[in-house]
């Protein structure tokens, strides 16, 4: 682990029309940790995994990954360096059958370019790649046992499956850091575990991964840190422990406004 | 492998089975109906052998440029999202080009004709196709910000511009750079000599008098034309294949399908749109250059919206986003909707007798009320071109309404160059069989 | 493609806020571009090259022109904005309801003294011409009122029944099925143009009053027809204003326009504000046919299509959810298309207005009157 933190968010705000949404989000994530995000509706969860992952624009803050300013850079470039996000309501191609959703997931892909996939000798490559694609594709659909559902048109599936569907195709980005969106909700508890048991072997190993969950079981059960965003602006971060005895993080999610 | 291989099957591409399997019988079927039709029509209208082969081949002849056509708008817009209703732009690019790249240089050009750069003909070809596939970039390049609609707006723009500068006689004929060449204005110019006529003219000229007694002497160069066009469409459709079921066909769907989630994917879509974007346009200007200028002398009138929007209809009729379905669009729209008003009038007039004429609507309508009806049917009848569109018209919102997906639109078509779905099925039948489970 | 709330509804489509380099770069350029081209306009009239007569002809023009092109331009931008779809139908309105005005003007013109079907025909086939009827402005000022007022109906009429017969079940489909289906419509409207009345030009108009405008270096004509059309226009332009912002259909609109985001995402707007949308934006159409007709004296089954580019340039350029933008943006481009003539061939003038929309799709697509695009 290195000592510098992985993702650092610094003052963002942003608003729309009349509305602040971010009100000066601050907080940073240890790379190789699992970290939590949570606050109630409306208190920017989303809006801040869209700030930094590209999205939108921040009226003003910083976001560093990797040492790396990347405020305002464009979302496939944040993709590429590693900084990968779900989205809340999962956004599976609809049209495409759930093994091409898979396996159009991983990066530098030679296929990628129509040149190579065109000309005689290259499509060969191109096919060879796209079989070791296939292979890593089956294998997370089998993981996330959805495999079943390979050759279903993605728009087909229930939600909870394109949930899992989400989650699989983000993991096959192979990201260093995995910004995960209500990744869980409408999936049944016994395959939730084992994907819980799966993102916690991929952090030992080293990946990262943001949570935005409102499971509050789950995250303080596998959350190193949490983070808590009222209003807008982080209310406080540390230890689940630490969150769950702080009175103001209680009065937040009842509603009442924090001084 | 679980699927049944025949001789010729076992000799393709995992890739091309299917095709074998299934598309290629459906476009042949649908091709063979519509032939029939044309046969049995002109069986009924009197038409010798040399008529039947005439009107196959004509039939024939647009039934393979409205299907590159068709195939470059669903690349475009059915597998990359791209609404591109400037179609007819391009390939006055590349028609255009290829004229004014090939025509003889001033001096060696017939008197009165306008002179070109002289170049020879697949090089000006290529300096077209180029042309097409540079302009194609520009006009792409706004698809980066704009929502497809307002892109469809600037289609339409800059093939409107195109036309008006292929149109302006301040380009008749102009001198650059010491060289004098010309668009022809708003007349037109003559394009380049088809080379399967020079050569049925020429070498192959025996070939002709062998079969004159039997059929039409220029049957011969015209069917061979159609089947080097047919060729021609063929390797374009092995293009688009070879595209379209590939890790970049993939990509192009996910753009289609969810641009911003495509995005969060890591992938730059602008660079692939804009690929997508020239490599259609690349083939459009080719397409103007086997179809307006075979036939000798183009002109900016021939490059209206209108074609543009035939060629649409093609697609729509197939279903956005399968190969398959534009070329069975195009041989329906062909030979139903732009063949068949011509033919529907010869055939009533054969057989119909109908007195007097209208030449216009009131008088028409005047007969009409007087209680001859012959008057009002003949006047409509004349009027084929209208009613090709008005009937183009009608379909497109009837398709639009009841069928949106067309023929073949919400097909699996998978987007690899493996056959993903038989190694799908593979695993699938090994897990129940194997009872496995996770 | 879908939409998400927080994606724009305007002409971008995906939310890329931030001004690339690039776009700075092109303001800049357009703005020094302006002032050269303002500073050559005055090199060149005191060469002689051009002389007042000339600019105040090409202004004169460009406004009446301008002006028509503004009026189409308040019913695209309305329905645009309203059902969020391209209307490319609505260049057909335009000529259906001109035929009709026109047809209307000549019997009543010409009542007795010809058939009444060459009349109502415009002489098709070649039965009737201008001179015989002798209509125009100063000849005939009933008939061409009449006739103006019957090209609004129509034109109203026409805009509702195709919504009822065409749109109406398609209202959730989405823009691209929109589009569409309205170039099903025009193909329908304008052949149909053909079918009853050829692809023949009319002439329209006989000799009429006009006025000769002696100014430094030449005179300007002004025609008692383009006098009408601007007095028509203004009118129906202070009409506009005055029912959007006196009447309670005027505020709902422009409530529905402010909102967007809210209405995309509580529902579509209700049906008696989209026909009476249609029936003003459908009026106006109307309005406009008759009067580039009148203006240039001649109509064919094509004259709304020629215009429809540019009224769609003019809507873009003014903004897209203004009326004021469509109204302003149709002047500038009928102003560009006119004045551009000091530099750029005849030829090439409409390629211009063309041009200019596509420029300002590039760098500021929510156009001069738009609202905030985010």
């Amino acid at each position: 682990m290195s000592d510098k933190p992985l993702l650092e968010v610094d003052s963002l705000y942003k608003s729309f029309g009349g509305i602040t949404a971010l009100d000066g989000v601050s907080f940073e994530v240890e790379s190789g940790t699992l970290t939590g995000l949570i606050g109630p509706n409306g208190a920017g969860k989303s809006t801040t995994f869209n700030t930094i992952g590209g999205i939108l624009k921040a009226d003003s803050g910083t976001v560093r990954f990797d040492g790396e300013d990347i405020t305002g850079e464009s979302p496939d470039r944040i993709a590429r360096k590693g900084l990968v996000r779900t989205f809340q309501m999962s956004r599976e191609f609809q049209n495409m059958t759930v093994i091409e959703n898979m396996m159009i997931a991983p990066t530098g892909q030679r296929g990628e370019s129509a040149l190579q996939s065109i000309t005689p000798g290259l499509r060969e490559n191109v096919s060879d790649q796209e079989e070791d694609i296939f292979e890593q594709a089956w294998e997370m659909l089998e993981l996330f046992d959805i495999d079943h559902l390979a050759l279903e048109n993605a728009g087909a599936l229930s939600g909870g499956q394109r949930k899992l569907l989400e989650l699989a195709r983000a993991l096959m980005l192979d990201p260093e850091m995995l910004l995960l969106d209500e990744p869980f909700a409408g999936v049944n508890p016994t395959l939730e575990k084992t994907l819980i048991d799966r993102i916690e072997t991929l952090r030992d190993k080293g990946q990262t991964f943001l949570l935005v969950e409102h499971d509050m079981d789950v995250i303080m059960e596998h959350c190193e840190r949490v983070i808590v965003m009222h209003q807008g602006d982080t209310l406080l971060t540390g230890t689940p422990e630490e969150v769950q005895s702080e009175e103001r993080v209680i009065e937040a999610y009842l509603g009442g406004s924090v001084a | 492998m679980s699927v049944q291989e025949g001789p010729v099957a076992s000799r393709l591409p995992d890739s091309l089975v299917g095709y074998w399997e299934n598309d290629l019988v459906k476009i042949g079927a649908t091709l063979a109906a519509v032939y029939l039709l044309y046969v049995v029509a002109g069986l009924l209208l009197g038409y010798g052998l040399s008529g039947q082969l005439n009107s196959l081949r004509r039939l024939t002849f647009l039934i393979v440029l409205y299907s590159i056509g068709a195939l470059v708008v669903n690349l475009h817009w059915g597998y990359s999202g791209l609404f591109n209703i400037g179609v007819v732009g391009f390939m006055a690019v590349g028609v255009y080009t290829t004229t004014i790249l090939t025509r003889p240089v001033a001096g060696q050009n017939p008197t009165g004709t306008l002179p070109g750069l002289g170049l020879p003909l697949p090089i000006a070809i290529a300096g077209g196709v180029l042309a097409a596939a540079l302009v194609g970039y520009l006009a792409a390049l706004p698809s980066l910000r704009l929502r497809d609609d307002y892109f469809a707006i600037v289609t339409l723009a800059f093939a409107e511009i195109i036309r008006i500068t292929a149109k302006a006689s301040e380009l008749q004929e102009f001198t650059i750079f010491g060289t004098t060449v010309g668009t022809g204005g708003g007349r037109g110019i003559r394009t380049y000599p088809n080379p399967i006529n020079q050569f049925f003219e020429g070498t192959g000229a025996p070939i002709v008098n062998a079969v004159s007694g039997t059929i039409d002497g220029p049957l011969v160069s015209g069917w061979t034309f159609v089947l080097a066009l047919t060729f021609v469409l063929v390797c374009v459709l092995w293009v688009i294949v070879r595209i379209v079921e590939s890790p970049f066909g993939r990509v192009l769907k996910g753009i289609r399908d969810d641009e911003e989630a495509t995005t969060a994917l890591a992938k730059n879509t602008g660079s692939f749109k804009i690929r997508s974007f020239i490599i259609g346009c690349g083939i459009l200007g080719l397409l103007g250059i086997i179809w307006q200028g075979s036939q000798g002398y183009i002109s900016p009138s021939l490059f209206v919206p209108q074609l543009t929007f035939f060629i649409w209809i093609a697609v729509i009729i197939g279903g956005a986003g399968s190969n398959t379905g534009s070329i069975i669009g195009s041989i329906l729209f062909v030979g139903t909707i732009y063949l068949g008003p011509g033919y529907v009038r010869r055939l009533v007039e054969e057989f119909v007798s109908l007195s007097g004429r209208a030449t216009n609507f009131p008088d028409a309508l005047g007969a009409l009320a007087g209680g001859d009806i012959s008057g009002i049917i003949l006047y409509t009848l004349d009027q084929t071109s209208a009613l090709r569109v008005i009937l183009t018209g009608v379909l497109l919102i009837w398709l639009l309404k009841r069928r949106p997906d067309g023929l073949f639109g919400n097909r699996r078509e998978m987007a690899s160059s493996i056959d993903v779905e038989s190694r799908v099925r593979d695993r699938q039948s090994n897990d129940s069989t194997a009872g496995g489970e996770e | 493609m879908k939409m998400y709330p927080h994606v724009t509804l305007g002409p971008i489509g995906t939310v890329r806020e931030r001004l690339p380099f690039a776009e700075h770069a092109i303001k800049i350029a357009a703005i020094i571009f302006g002032l050269a081209v303002l500073f050559d306009m005055f090199r060149q009239l005191t060469t002689g090259e051009l002389t007042i007569a000339l600019i105040a002809g090409y202004l004169w023009r460009g406004l009446s022109y301008g002006l028509v092109i503004g009026l189409a331009g308040v019913g695209l931008s309305l329905t645009y904005d309203l059902l969020d779809f391209a209307n490319f139908a609505h260049g057909d309105y335009i000529t259906l309801s001109a035929f009709v005005g026109w047809g209307v003007a000549y019997l009543v013109a010409g009542f007795g003294q010809f058939k009444t079907g060459s009349l109502l025909f415009l002489g098709v086939g070649g039965t009737v011409y201008p001179q015989d009827v002798g209509i125009s402005v100063t000849n005939a000022p009933i008939a061409i009122l009449i006739g103006l007022v019957m090209a609004a109906l129509v034109g109203a009429l026409l805009a509702v029944a195709l919504d009822s017969a065409v749109y109406k079940s398609m209202r959730g489909a989405g823009n691209i099925t929109l589009l569409i289906a309205s170039v099903g419509v025009a193909f329908i409207l304008r052949y149909g143009a053909v079918y009853l009345f050829t692809q023949q030009t009319f002439g329209l108009t006989a000799d009429s009053w006009s006025y000769k405008l002696g100014l430094p270096g030449g005179t300007v004509t002004i025609t008692s027809a383009s006098l009408l059309l601007i007095f028509v226009s203004l009118l129906m332009m202070l009409g506009v204003h005055l029912l959007l912002t006196q009447t309670k259909l005027g505020k709902s609109m422009r409530a529905m326009a402010a909102n967007q985001q809210l209405a995309r995402v509580t529902g579509i707007p209700s049906e008696k504000i989209i026909r009476r949308t249609w029936l003003i934006g459908g009026a106006l159409a109307g309005i406009a046919g008759f009067m580039i007709a009148l203006l240039q004296g001649t109509i064919n089954y094509q004259i709304g299509w020629t215009l429809l580019l540019l009224v769609f340039a003019g809507v873009i350029m003014g903004g897209i959810g203004s009326v004021y933008g469509a109204i302003v943006g149709g002047i500038l481009v009928g102003l560009i298309t006119r004045v551009s003539l000091i530099w750029i061939p005849a030829s090439f003038t409409e390629a211009t207005g063309f041009a200019v929309m596509i420029l300002i799709l590039l760098t500021r697509p929510a156009g001069i009157f738009g609202g905030d695009v985010s």
